[in-house]
């Protein structure tokens, strides 16, 4: 244990931890966009896998990284359309079809690599860019500083998102038809047009999550995700809606998942304690969820579609 | 005409769904026509296939008539991966524990650790739902995750088979269990086994427990309008904590059979709940989704879903085309069966009643009459 308390040590472990949120702070904050328009996703794991694969695959013909993101992306924007079809122009329920959502994602993205990859072959790996004058800081500098693009990306995302939803019109459409879309529409504002881009934007951010996900490993296998996308969906609730609140939350988890690496791989604790340690992020969940409920406002209209007659 | 209509719903969503199998093939080279042959020949093509659909259908049919519980109940079960694995590790417990009982107590035995180990999953959702208002639907999903875990550790550390750990392989597999658990067959000569008609009994229990007793009066009240159940003296609370355990238990009882039933007579892990589940308990919301949430129609539902599983298998086989195919078609199935009508009009009086169960005071909030506007 005492191993654990050296400063090098320390300092990669929270590295690795910013890295690790990295995946869950990209969804969460997609979803938090979607839910704040009143549209719960809970597709998220299953575009996640899905993009992670196309990424993986793309780098893995093209070695360019970059267009492994775009491909990522542009992977969660298809399935965005299709998911603001099912649940605004046909109101489906939304907490059932995200499930269909996350089985297509979950079969089609172990469908694809059987078949055009088969064996796990790695990729490139994202880089990490250290971010000049800033990295050289001691201590803070290795852990903060030195990250790879989408992770400085997802950080960034924080301020802008909260910014967005705050003080820009859309960002008020946004929380006008989540909170009472009857209301909204009859200052004109379209709900179904506001819903659908809050939906493409939480989509494109899953497709990136997906994306750096695989690309941070490097290796893509079936069922990558292990239910990550699902507790994007609830660090949402976690973080009361808020960005930096999901930020919070991606951190805590990102950290303990990476003091679980670190005591794994320096036999702190048993390989048996490990599966017990994982269920760490979904037990949090729960226990926030029990503080949180009541004391947190979910948007008024979530889950609600909207009909104007 | 219009029941007619309503009733070809999801006949016209499975044939959607065909068709974008059909287009999946095509995408990765195979023949659409061959697959269809290889999937209906996997499915049905000889005796012991049939019964292997059968076999595959069984966890289905009872995820799937746990869900109609749920939602007839306005409550939303998604923990069917971690309430089969629940039973499955109850039972498999008692299995380890009392080996040398006779077939004819220690079979039921099993069955009901299943069924309990499935209802303390369920119960745990409904009653954070009815007691501390945490959302049923991120709850229950969470607990699949902690389940998968604690199933992973338990097959790796303490219910590992003496065997393995000898021969260092460490396969996380327990010892084959007691014979005198397993589930005899049914039908002489072919590998149909008891688990198949308790699944089906199981299904028509659920229909006369709704439709036909007092308890299943007041989860039906309960699903049409918590408030209006409130008023006219039901335990609200009590009822949503019930559905769910009753829910689980049905996911609990799967999983005992998906071991008991097994041709290795024990219960064994990749790492993934699907490995051990076949994702049994999310192909089981689409076998309930597409009976129309009605237990009865469950029952041909999952032989439906069943035979695109084992059918996919052959797929597999003969054409080479993945298996997941079906997960794939299963997931496009679901988006299609609710975004059609008929369903979408009784989960929309679901959705209303969900949101009079997590605002339990406030007779007269404004939404309702908003609500009201929508339904219009």
């Amino acid at each position: 244990m005492s191993d654990f308390f050296t400063m090098s040590i320390l300092v990669a472990t929270v590295a690795s931890g910013i890295r690790l949120a990295t995946p869950y702070l990209l969804a969460g904050l997609g979803e938090t966009v979607g839910q704040k328009s009143g549209v719960l996703n809970l597709g998220v794991d299953g575009v996640m896998q899905l993009s992670a694969f196309f990424a993986y695959w793309t780098v893995l013909e093209t070695d360019n990284l970059f267009l492994g993101s775009i491909v990522g992306v542009v992977v969660g924007i298809v399935m965005g359309v299709v998911y603001a079809v099912v649940t605004v122009v046909f109101q489906a329920q939304q907490g059932i079809s995200g499930i269909g959502i996350f089985l297509f994602g979950l079969g089609f993205s172990d469908l694809m690599f059987r078949r055009q990859v088969g064996t796990p072959r790695p990729a490139n790996q994202l880089p990490e860019l250290p971010i000049p004058i800033l990295s050289d800081i001691p201590v803070v500098g290795e852990a903060l500083f030195e990250h790879s693009a989408l992770t400085y990306l997802a950080f960034a995302m924080v301020p802008l998102l909260a910014f967005m939803l705050r003080s820009t019109t859309f960002g008020m459409n946004i929380r006008a038809v989540g909170e009472n879309p009857q209301a909204a529409d009859s200052l004109g504002v379209s709900v179904a047009w506001t819903r659908t881009f809050a939906i493409l934007i939480g989509n494109a951010m899953a497709g990136l999550a997906g994306a750096a996900l695989v690309l941070e490993l490097g290796i893509f296998q079936p069922n990558l995700t292990a239910g990550l996308g699902f507790i994007a969906v609830a660090l949402v609730y976690f973080g009361a809606w808020r960005p930096a609140g999901v930020m919070s939350g991606a951190l805590l988890y990102g950290l303990v998942a990476a003091v679980v690496l670190q005591w794994k791989a320096q036999g702190i604790i048993p390989r048996g304690a490990s599966d017990i340690a994982a269920m760490a992020p979904a037990v949090l969940t729960i226990l926030a969820l029990v503080i949180l409920a009541g004391r947190v406002q979910a948007p008024s209209a979530l889950t609600r579609p909207f009909s104007r007659h | 005409m219009k029941r007619l209509l309503g009733a070809s719903v999801p006949l016209l969503a499975a044939l959607v769904a065909f068709l974008f199998g059909a287009i999946m093939l095509l995408a990765i080279g195979a023949s659409p026509w061959e697959g269809l042959k290889a999937l209906l020949d996997g499915a049905f093509g000889s005796g012991d296939r049939l019964a292997a659909t059968a076999i595959k259908a069984t966890p289905l049919v009872l995820v799937g008539a746990g869900i109609t519980i749920a939602f007839r109940t306005s409550v939303v079960n998604i923990g069917g991966e971690g309430q089969i694995v629940a039973g499955a590790l109850l039972s498999t417990s008692v299995a380890l524990a009392v080996p040398d009982l006779p077939v004819i107590i220690l079979v039921p035995l099993v069955l009901l650790a299943g069924l309990v180990g499935g209802a303390i999953l369920g119960a745990i959702p409904g009653a954070l739902k009815a007691y501390a208002s945490v959302n049923e639907i991120l709850s229950t999903i969470m607990l699949n995750i902690v389940m998968v875990q604690l199933m992973n550790y338990l097959l790796r550390g303490p219910l590992i088979d003496p065997l393995e750990v000898e021969a260092g392989t460490r396969i996380p597999q327990t010892e084959r269990l007691s014979d005198n658990a397993s589930l005899p067959n049914i039908v002489p000569g072919v590998r149909l086994h008891l688990g198949v008609l308790i699944a089906v009994l199981a299904a028509i229990a659920v229909y006369i427990l709704l439709w036909r007793t007092p308890l299943g009066f007041r989860l039906r009240a309960v699903g049409h309008s918590p408030d209006a159940a409130k008023a006219a003296g039901i335990n609200v609370k009590a009822n949503v904590t019930t559905a769910l355990a009753l829910s689980g238990s049905l996911g609990g009882l799967a999983g005992a059979i998906l071991v008991f039933g097994s041709e290795g007579q024990r219960m064994v892990t990749d790492g993934s709940s699907a490995g051990f589940t076949g994702s049994a308990g999310f192909n089981g919301i689409v076998a309930a989704l597409f009976g129309n949430l009605h237990p009865l129609w469950t029952i041909p539902s999952s032989f439906l879903f069943g035979a695109l599983l084992t059918g996919a298998t052959n797929l597999q086989r003969v054409l080479q085309v993945p298996a997941p195919i079906a997960i794939a078609i299963n997931g496009i199935v679901v988006v299609f069966v609710v975004s059609s009508g008929r369903l979408r009009e009784k989960i929309d009086r679901m959705v209303e009643a969900r949101a009079e169960l997590d605002k339990p005071s406030a007779p007269n909030k404004p939404s309702s009459a908003q609500a009201s506007g929508a339904e219009a």
